[in-house]
């Protein structure tokens, strides 16, 4: 009985690495701008 | 629970300053919880990635920006974000839905090609051309009228006044004709279909 109950894996929904590592160069690359007021993106690589 | 807030409040603050880090510890310390949530919303695997990347790219955005303010905590902020977008992809379905081939029904099974396949195709092109070879033992005269009235797709008027003959007997040699095709087909024994 203890194995049944302790033995219980519990599988974590997680998203791909890739996307991760998307999301971290992303916003490494990511730079805002402002100029009189306007916001500008600009995405260096 | 109040330290972990502290700790994203502190974290959100130090990737605004410029900490790139700060933003892969909190990715990695929140993954588990937006993605789930995003899940068991949209049931499939590459959906919930696709809504787990635009979030974080809102959420990346706006911390940039600066338009972030620490009045709310990060996460249910995050879900916030994540939930909108979740409406907007089940909205942009509902405009244009879509059809996934899931479960017991195929749609397949109620679309089809009605074009012949190519082995199908070879053997109606065989067929017509054994045919065409049987129909040379039919005597002259009605071999004349049977290719008028089905290769030339000729009405029996027409075909009686090209041969001057009466559509009766037009008529008569058609069925002649075909009468003699059965007898030449079941004589040499032979199998036509497709």
């Amino acid at each position: 009985m203890a194995k049944l109950y302790s033995e219980k894996k519990v599988n974590k929904m997680s998203p791909k690495k890739e996307t991760i590592n998307f999301l971290l160069n992303y916003s490494r690359a990511l730079r805002i701008r402002t100029y009189k007021n306007i916001q500008f993106e600009n995405i260096l690589n | 629970m109040e330290k972990t807030e502290a700790n994203d409040a502190f974290l959100v603050k130090s990737y605004i300053e410029g900490n790139e880090q700060s933003l892969s510890i909190l990715i990695n310390r929140h993954q588990h919880r937006i993605y789930s949530f995003i899940f068991s919303k949209v049931f499939d695997k590459d959906v919930a990635e696709d809504i787990f990347q635009d979030t974080f790219i809102k959420v990346i955005r706006t911390l940039k920006r600066g338009k972030y303010n620490e009045e709310g905590k990060f996460l249910p902020w995050v879900m916030r974000i994540a939930h909108n977008l979740v409406i907007d992809h089940f909205r942009k379905n509902k405009r244009m839905p879509k059809f996934e081939n899931s479960g017991d029904f195929n749609i397949f099974s109620v679309l089809c090609d009605s074009g012949l396949n190519a082995e199908k195709q070879i053997i109606k092109d065989q067929i017509e051309a054994d045919v065409k070879e049987l129909i040379k033992e039919l005597p002259e005269d009605q071999l004349e009228v049977l290719v008028m009235r089905i290769y030339k797709d000729m009405s029996f008027k027409e075909i009686s006044e090209r041969t001057g003959v009466s559509i009766n007997t037009a008529l008569g040699r058609m069925r002649y004709a075909l009468i003699n095709l059965r007898k030449v087909i079941e004589k040499h024994n032979l199998v036509l279909t497709n």
